[in-house]
């Protein structure tokens, strides 16, 4: 747990993606690591700065859909041929062909799930309390039209003169400091 | 899917795009801050405009048949329905099947349309995916309506019980729990999903402390973060991904409740692929129906366009093409089958008592969309395409009843040849379905957003990233 003390990080407001895209870059660049974007919409220019590129969500998705498809499987065999063998018209106990059918809906079910909880999970969603949410133009702009980088207190590169000095270079509209 | 028509004169309309002649999918100058602006403004308004409330009103009462036709169902039974045998299938499934057609367009636009990278899907696409659940919901009722004793549906699932009482998997009722359900939970997640980053942006627009409080738990603290969009989008693309099989299992599980009896007129392999296509069909023209009053009545001629109608119009035509094919193949194969009851069967649905149904659904589904949909003069008409999706949903329901009621009352011995009459219940129900749906989605157009922001924003020009060398070079164009 980061301490609840003290300063988050400092945030700096772009009007355009560009901008922001050329900061992040140099913010990498110069050695800030403990950093995010926040943009209205994903901008994938940003992840690249931010050398952010694989995500675990497709093996979550993944993992979720081979354990809906075993689960369905075994579930539908155990109840037709052990739990509850019934003689339909003489078809065999074991008729797995029959047996797919659910078998498919349970492996798009429990992958799709898999995909959005995961996805919420690998986010730490749901967050309520954010300190960005302190800074007032970060909730009047990032989910409408500002773009946004903060570099964290975190950063061992992190002190606040010289980090705001680097962010006034760029042309930001403001630099703000954001409190925990 | 561009065809180019001929251009009268690109300078009177700006909505048309000089270098290829089709419709713009956004009004040109729209800002990031107009179209949120715009549809935000919808949900967050503090006046609602009195045609709202009429018309939830108008919707509320319809949907009270539902109320009183289930309350009925209850006290006393199936018995008060048209169903008898041999037309044991009645109404009930004729409506489970025409709504769950319905919702299908919904998951096309949202998974398949996003797979191809067909940006125009964006604004249509939150109210298609709203759509797709109400329908499912109104479908769901009539299988759960149907059973008999609805207070006991439970027992469709696989669950442990005392009783020792299993399902039975090589049943196609049972792939139908299974189906249905599935698609209605994944239907939710992808919609809710799709919805967190637009919840984001109304809790930070919100004036109002109750809206903000209520905005806020929905938007679950999303805050835009880059590493966030990488992970949502990657999910994003796989929910569309699973929801493209899944929304072509489902209808194709669907028809297997037919395809598989051995009964003439069901047993057929061509059932799959012609429901799908069906369903895909009446869906669209359900989308046309919502779309074109709530782009009047919101003004929302910007977002939703006149390119949307005509591409909706031309899957309305591809699909509809598939339906009529799989007609002249019904047709076809009962002559080919050399089947005594294949050939009777469909002599009797062309020229039998319930004759008319079957012209009607020719003329409704085939004759009036298949040869006016090839022009494009019509296809941008937007009163012709709002008359034309109720013709379209008048068909496909028609499909369905021609499908259920003609196969069934007259099968193999004479001796048990009965007729299907509808009561007045059946149609409260069905009626009472439509006013549901309409109902809930009053209430959509009213507290979600029905146009997805974030994606909407991410069509505008403006999104581009400049390389740093060249933004000096738009400032300077600018300023001189």
């Amino acid at each position: 747990m980061p301490p609840r003390e003290g300063i988050y990080g400092l945030l700096a407001e772009f009007n355009t993606p560009g901008e922001l895209v050329h900061a992040t870059k140099e913010a990498h660049r110069v050695g800030y690591r403990r950093m995010e974007c926040y943009t209205p919409y994903p901008v994938e220019e940003a992840a690249q700065a931010l050398h952010f590129h694989k995500t675990r969500v497709p093996l979550v998705c993944l993992i979720g859909g081979i354990l809906g498809v075993t689960t369905a499987f075994l579930m539908e065999t155990w109840i037709n041929v052990w739990a509850y063998p019934l003689n339909i018209a003489g078809r065999p106990l074991f008729s797995w062909p029959a047996f797919i059918i659910p078998a498919y809906e349970w492996t798009i079910l429990f992958s799709g799930f898999s995909a959005c909880f995961g996805m919420l999970a690998l986010n730490g969603l749901p967050q309520p309390y954010h300190p960005l949410f302190n800074a007032a133009n970060f909730r009047n702009g990032a989910t409408t039209d500002k773009f946004f980088l903060c570099l964290e207190a975190m950063d061992p590169m992190f002190s606040p003169t010289e980090t705001r000095a680097f962010l006034e270079q760029f042309s930001a509209v403001s630099v703000v400091e954001v409190d925990h | 899917m561009a065809t180019k028509g001929p251009i009268e004169d690109p300078m009177i309309d700006p909505m048309i795009d000089p270098r290829t002649g089709e419709y713009a999918v956004i009004a040109p100058g729209h800002t990031f801050k107009s179209v949120t602006q715009e549809i935000a403004g919808i949900v967050l308004t503090s006046n609602t405009p009195l045609g709202w409330f009429f018309g939830l009103v108008v919707a509320a009462g319809v949907a009270m048949g539902l109320v009183i036709g289930c309350t009925w169902l209850f006290l006393k039974g199936v018995g008060i329905w048209g169903v008898t045998i041999p037309g044991a299938w009645g109404f009930a499934i004729i409506n489970f099947v025409w709504w769950i057609g319905i919702g299908h367009a919904g998951t096309l636009i949202s998974a398949i349309l996003l797979l191809f990278k067909q940006q125009w899907r964006n604004s249509i696409n939150r109210f298609a995916e709203a759509m797709t659940i109400f329908a499912v919901c109104c479908a769901g009722i009539f299988p759960l309506i149907h059973v008999g004793r609805p207070w006991l549906a439970y027992w469709l699932f696989p669950y442990p019980n005392t009783m020792n009482v299993w399902p039975q998997f090589r049943s196609p009722l049972a792939w139908d729990v299974f189906a249905v359900s599935t698609y209605a939970s994944i239907s939710v997640i992808f919609w809710y999903m799709g919805m967190i980053p637009d919840f984001g942006t109304l809790r930070d627009r919100a004036k109002m402390p109750l809206a903000k409080y209520f905005y806020g738990l929905l938007a679950l603290g999303w805050r835009g973060s880059t590493r966030h969009w990488i992970r949502y989008e990657s999910a994003s693309l796989l929910l569309a991904g699973l929801s493209t099989p899944l929304v072509l299992s489902v209808h194709t599980v669907i028809s297997f409740d037919f395809a598989v009896a051995a009964l003439a007129g069901w047993h057929t392999t061509i059932f799959p692929p012609y429901f799908v296509a069906g369903a895909i069909y009446s869906g669209f023209a359900m989308v046309i129906t919502l779309a074109i009053p709530i782009r009047k009545f919101y003004h929302l001629e910007d977002l939703v366009t006149l390119r949307h109608l005509d591409n909706m119009a031309k899957v309305m035509l591809g699909t509809g093409l598939i339906v009529g094919y799989g007609y002249a193949m019904e047709v076809f194969m009962s002559w080919y089958s050399a089947s005594h009851w294949e050939f009777f069967m469909m002599w009797n649905r062309m020229f039998g008592p319930m004759g008319w149904a079957y012209w009607m659904l020719i003329l409704t589904n085939l004759a009036i969309p298949l040869t006016t949909l090839w022009s494009r003069k019509l296809r941008v008409n937007v009163t012709y395409l709002f008359i034309l999706s109720f013709i379209i949903n008048t068909g496909m329901w028609f499909e369905r009843f021609v499908i259920v009621v003609t196969s069934l009352y007259r099968e193999y011995l004479p001796s048990s040849w009965g007729t299907y009459r509808a009561t007045k219940w059946d149609y409260m129900i069905y009626f009472g379905t439509l006013g549901f749906f309409t109902f809930l989605f009053f209430l959509f157009i009213r507290f979600l957003p029905m146009i997805p922001m974030s994606e909407i924003r991410m069509m505008l020009p403006q999104t581009k990233v400049t390389p740093r060398s060249k933004i000096a070079e738009v400032v300077s164009e600018e300023e001189s």
